[in-house]
């Protein structure tokens, strides 16, 4: 105190020091409240409206509330998906005895404990506690009584819905009927915190008619939620799966409502904050006709239940536009199997490969050697190139050898057809005059053959508005060497010598041989197409080098079928046809559904005058599998033309499965009586 | 050393001086600091009408709970500074054995008889409030320690000054963190540190404590638990690491900073007034008491929490401009001590608050409810009136010193 004792009657000045040290502490009370201030005005001022909406996302919970999908309706607005409501019971846990929700938060711990734990070392997963109280167990049991459920699986199905979101309902079953909705309405004291709520499943009024159009719907999935095309679905919502419902999802989807409450910290609703209304799905409209679908279906089923084939698909489209007017894929299956809870071992059963793989559609999805369906494309080439003119006879002697090493190539059964022409080649199906001009187009530069092969759509995929859908293959030069390349680096990495007999299974690794392309002048070999493809290159014959973009949707119409959008399918692909070649190859379709043609049989009785058929019958061998029989053809008309592919795996010959599907179908196309005639002829 | 004067003693003149000019005597006009009263004043109002929105949902069917009881701590505390103020706080030297052994008995008493309050035992349950030992133990060290050092003020350069001094401030420190409130112990260590400061000891002292400190801290958090000896709770390292990672576990530590930041940012500039539903729907615990700094930010915005740093501010200046009119080394080291204590709990609970210091519960003065917080603050500024006072006094009677 030496420096402050009252000394010589003064209160002393303070010591330079302690001015020094005050200042120091004032320096720091400065320095420390600018730091308090620039954070403040960091949290408040620069980032305030972020910290806002946190605050605002703290508050309120939101409860999504179900927007109906749009219908799916045909050309006429007949429906082939509609909605219907169903009953779903609820458990609401706020009336759960807190014991239960500890219990189901223990096992949720447990749960997210095993899955931290390093793979091989998880162990068993945690049993699920049973009910909390053997009051909850009494409920449990009265309510599996009145839904026909055991206990066990509705305390399961409880736990596991408190674990994942602890303040939603409990979803205990969904389409309850409504005998057991009343019974439980009426009874509801006895059954505290159960609620019954409607829901909307999907409904298929033709069952299996275009189910894999159709496709499927479901809860989108954790990795659909980060694609481009579900930008700002929530959670939970329902999707297009497959199929059309997936193609159209963006306009049948809808908005789902949200119901808004507000929440205190513990999750305790504290009244509601603004609602939204769900926003109900648009409609959409197809381009099938359903009744033409139901008789492509019928018969083509009809056929592979006859045997031998196992399975089949067809496309109708409309020539002039590539409206698809039907388009089936047998065998085929009941979605509505699908939009209830069904367990994998149903599911493998119900639609695994044993059971021909209904939900495939091999309309779009299905990869055959198109056979001699093919040949009208060679022509096409052959007549650009200007190896033949349309009345170039070839002879035909049944069979011919071609390339240094004189493979033979022969018809089938080695009928001799004489001298033939481009009209009668295709009548009569002449492989010989074919193998002669794939033989020829085989050294020109830049393979015409593949080159028109892909410029009427095979090897391309069309474009057509449903999910995946596969381009198939032209083979050609670059191809084989492609494959023989992959194979020798698999057997590099698999250190199988070159020279092996047998390797990867990719390829024999031979370089391009005349033999490829005589094998493609014909539709055989290596070449992979849909029938969807194939209807679109006929359609192009038909309406004279249009290449069209097939596609099912027409228009997006509210729930009153008012059209609000029409979709553009984009435009055809322009190809030059030469007219007087095109009316060559049009001629020898024709003759090929008349006379001794290759589907005259099957045609017995149709009406030429009226509805002339363009139609070529395919036979393709396929590896592994019996004959693949086709029937490609259309029907010219002012008003109504079509153009149409059938095949039938295992099916024989065409004449015998496919052409006869194809005839029952014009029949009912054009209104006519729809006579199956199952044809003779044995031509590929 | 001058022995202690008496009453009798104190009332003289020193000088033969002709008596001061009539014209200025405003020491004696005023006898406080008008200033430090109004910044007073203005934290008081804050704090009241801040509990007045935010607590009214607390307590079902009593909705000016802790508002009325708030209110009755300002007026006790009003009460006190005054009594304070009016007193010459030198007597207070005489009194350092037992203000000290106060000091120390209050906390072990409130080791034994006290009520255990979620984990920590602070407080012995008194009719009207709980009586928390540790927020009184605040003043009482700085009166005490100024008192020892004063005693020792010819020999503050010598290494056993400063020893004892922080053996003096560390037995009480330790006590409080024991009991475990580790907020109040840091405030005495620092409350330690400004004594020897404003006292005047060497930089070099101050350099071979914070190494020393170095040590002990590596010592508690690093070795002793290595060797099965637990000095800070679990719950304590993680309070106190929790907010250098916010977001990595929002449901237990980070959590309450985490509400508490989004509070003070949803306040944006001006406020959010009545839909500050941060503080509404519970999500800011804690938001009468430690987290009140956050419910100002939320409801007034940037424009409230500047306003109430003003008053802070407004205090720690008046402290600092107090501490160099003291009339004597004691009133100056007392008014460091008890500016050092404002300054560090302000910066610390705002710092919790705004995210950028560890969750350490320690009060904000006069602002954050409790009796013992606010009567404590306010026996503090009671002396810094009466340090200022006496200055004037002294300075305008030219010695001749005042005292009651």
């Amino acid at each position: 105190m030496s420096a402050f004792e009252p000394s010589g009657g003064r209160v002393p000045p303070i010591t330079p020091q302690l001015a020094l040290r005050v200042a120091v502490l004032g320096v720091l009370a400065l320095a420390l409240f600018g730091i308090v201030f620039f954070r403040l005005w960091y949290l408040q001022v620069l980032s305030g409206d972020q910290y806002l909406r946190q605050a605002q996302d703290n508050r309120v919970r939101e409860l999504s509330v179900q927007a109906p999908r749009g219908a799916v309706l045909d050309r006429n607005g007949q429906p082939l998906v509609e909605n219907r409501v169903a009953t779903v019971v609820k458990l609401d846990p706020e009336r759960l005895p807190a014991a239960e929700r500890d219990a189901a938060a223990r096992w949720g711990q447990q749960m997210t404990a095993r899955s931290r734990r390093p793979k091989g070392e998880k162990g068993p997963p945690p049993p699920i506690p049973g009910p909390a109280t053997p009051e909850l167990q009494v409920r449990f049991k009265r309510l599996g009584r009145a839904l026909n459920m055991s206990p066990r699986t509705i305390q399961e199905r409880v736990v596991r819905s408190l674990v994942l979101v602890p303040y939603a309902s409990v979803t205990i079953k969904t389409d309850v009927p409504a005998t057991v909705r009343n019974y439980l309405l009426e009874r509801s004291s006895q059954f505290r915190g159960v609620n019954v709520q409607k829901v909307y499943l999907r409904k298929y009024p033709n069952r299996r008619l275009a189910a894999q159009l159709a496709g499927t719907v479901g809860e989108i999935s954790p990795d659909e939620l980060k694609l481009e095309r579900f930008r700002g679905v929530k959670q939970g919502t329902v999707v297009g799966k497959e199929g059309v419902e997936r193609a159209y999802d963006r306009y049948l989807r809808g908005l789902d409502g949200a119901q808004r409450i507000t929440v205190d910290a513990l999750g305790r609703p504290k009244g509601q904050a603004q609602s939204r209304d769900p926003v109900p799905g648009r409609s959409l409209k197809t381009s099938l006709d359903l009744d033409l679908q139901r008789t492509g279906e019928a018969v083509l089923e009809r056929t592979i239940a006859a045997g031998p084939g196992t399975a089949g698909a067809f496309v109708a489209l409309d020539p002039r536009n590539g409206q698809v007017l039907a388009m089936g894929s047998a065998p085929s299956y009941d979605p509505a199997v699908l939009s209830r809870p069904i367990t994998q071992r149903r599911l493998n059963q119900l639609f695994g490969e044993a059971a021909g793989s209904p939900r495939y559609n091999r309309a779009t999805g299905g990869l055959y050697p198109t056979g001699s369906t093919f040949k009208p494309i060679t022509a096409l080439a052959a007549l650009d190139k200007g190896i033949i003119t349309p009345s170039t006879p070839i002879s035909d002697p049944g069979c011919i050898k071609i390339g240094a090493a004189e493979q033979e190539f022969c018809n089938a059964g080695k009928v001799v057809n004489g001298t033939v022409a481009l009209p009668r080649a295709l009548q009569v199906s002449s492989d010989v005059f074919f193998y002669t001009l794939g033989r020829d187009l085989n050294p020109l530069d830049g393979q015409p053959l593949q080159r028109w092969a892909h410029r009427l759509g095979l090897g391309e995929q069309t474009g057509i508005d449903l999910p995946s859908e596969v381009p198939g293959l032209v083979p050609d030069r670059a191809w084989r060497a492609e494959v023989a390349e992959d194979e020798r680096r698999c057997r590099k990495r698999r250190n199988i010598p070159l020279s092996a007999f047998s390797g990867c299974g990719i390829s024999d690794m031979r370089p391009w041989t005349v033999g490829d392309n005589v094998n493609l002048s014909v539709g055989q070999g290596d070449l992979q197409a849909t029938p969807l493809q194939m209807a679109v290159a006929y359609a192009a014959i038909a309406n004279g080098g249009r290449v069209v973009r097939p596609h099912l949707g027409v228009a997006v119409e509210d729930a009153n079928g008012r059209e609000l959008q029409k979709i553009d399918p984009g435009t055809a692909r322009r190809v030059h046809l030469d007219p007087a070649g095109r009316q060559a190859i049009m001629a020898g379709l024709h003759a090929a559904t008349m006379g001794d043609g290759t589907s005259a049989d099957v045609f017995r009785g149709w009406n030429q005058e009226a509805f002339p058929v363009f139609g070529k019958t395919g036979t393709a061998e396929r590896p592994g599998h019996g004959d693949q029989s086709w029937y490609v053809c259309f029907v010219p008309n002012a008003s109504k033309p079509i153009a149409l592919a059938v095949t039938v795996e295992d099916g024989g010959f065409g004449a015998e499965a496919a052409a006869p599907v194809a005839r029952v179908m014009l029949a009912q196309w054009f209104n006519q009586k729809k006579t199956f005639i199952a044809g003779k002829s044995r031509t590929n | 050393m001058p022995p202690p004067r008496t009453a009798a003693a104190a009332i003289q003149d020193v000088t033969d001086a002709p008596p001061a000019p009539t014209s200025r005597p405003s020491g004696m006009l005023l006898p406080f600091d008008p200033i430090l009263f109004l910044a007073v004043i203005g934290l008081c109002v804050g704090s009241l009408i801040t509990l007045d929105g935010a607590t009214a949902d607390d307590i079902p069917g009593q909705p000016d709970f802790y508002l009325q009881r708030q209110a009755v701590f300002f007026a006790v505390g009003m009460v006190v500074a005054l009594v304070m103020s009016r007193l010459d706080y030198s007597r207070l030297r005489e009194l350092k054995y037992g203000i000290y052994g106060l000091l120390l008995t209050s906390i072990l008493a409130v080791q034994l008889l006290g009520s255990v309050a979620r984990g920590s035992r602070r407080s012995i349950e008194l009719p009207f409030f709980s009586f928390q030992a540790s927020e009184l133990g605040k003043v009482l060290l700085i009166v005490a320690l100024s008192a020892f050092i004063v005693d020792r003020s010819r020999r503050l350069q010598a290494r056993d000054t400063t020893a004892r001094m922080m053996l003096l401030t560390l037995v009480p420190a330790g006590m409080v963190i024991v009991q475990p409130d580790l907020g109040s112990g840091l405030v005495y260590i620092v409350i330690g540190l400004a004594t020897l400061f404003v006292a005047g000891t060497g930089w070099r002292h101050f350099a071979a404590l914070f190494a020393l400190g170095a040590v002990a801290i590596a010592l508690t958090l690093v070795v002793a638990p290595k060797l099965g000896v637990t000095v800070l709770h679990d719950y304590q390292k993680e309070r106190l690491t929790a907010f250098l990672k916010p977001s990595e576990n929002p449901a237990d530590q980070g959590y309450q900073q985490n509400q508490s930041r989004i509070a003070i940012g949803s306040g944006e500039k001006a406020g959010r007034g009545d839909q500050a539903t941060q503080t509404k729907l519970n999500f800011l615990p804690e938001h009468h008491t430690d987290f009140i700094f956050a419910v100002v930010g939320e409801r007034w915005g940037f424009v409230g929490a500047a306003f109430v740093l003003s008053m802070y501010a407004l205090l720690i200046w008046r402290g600092l401009r107090i501490l160099t009119v003291a009339k004597n080394l004691f009133g100056a080291i007392v008014a460091g001590g008890i500016v050092a204590m404002l300054m560090f709990q302000v910066f610390v609970n705002v710092g919790m608050n705004i995210g950028i210091m560890p969750i350490t519960g320690i009060p904000l003065p006069l602002f954050s409810y409790g009796g013992s917080s606010v009567l404590t603050t306010f026996l503090a500024v009671g002396l810094l009136q009466s340090i200022y006072a006496q200055g004037r006094a002294a300075a305008s009677l030219k010695g001749r010193v005042l005292a009651l």
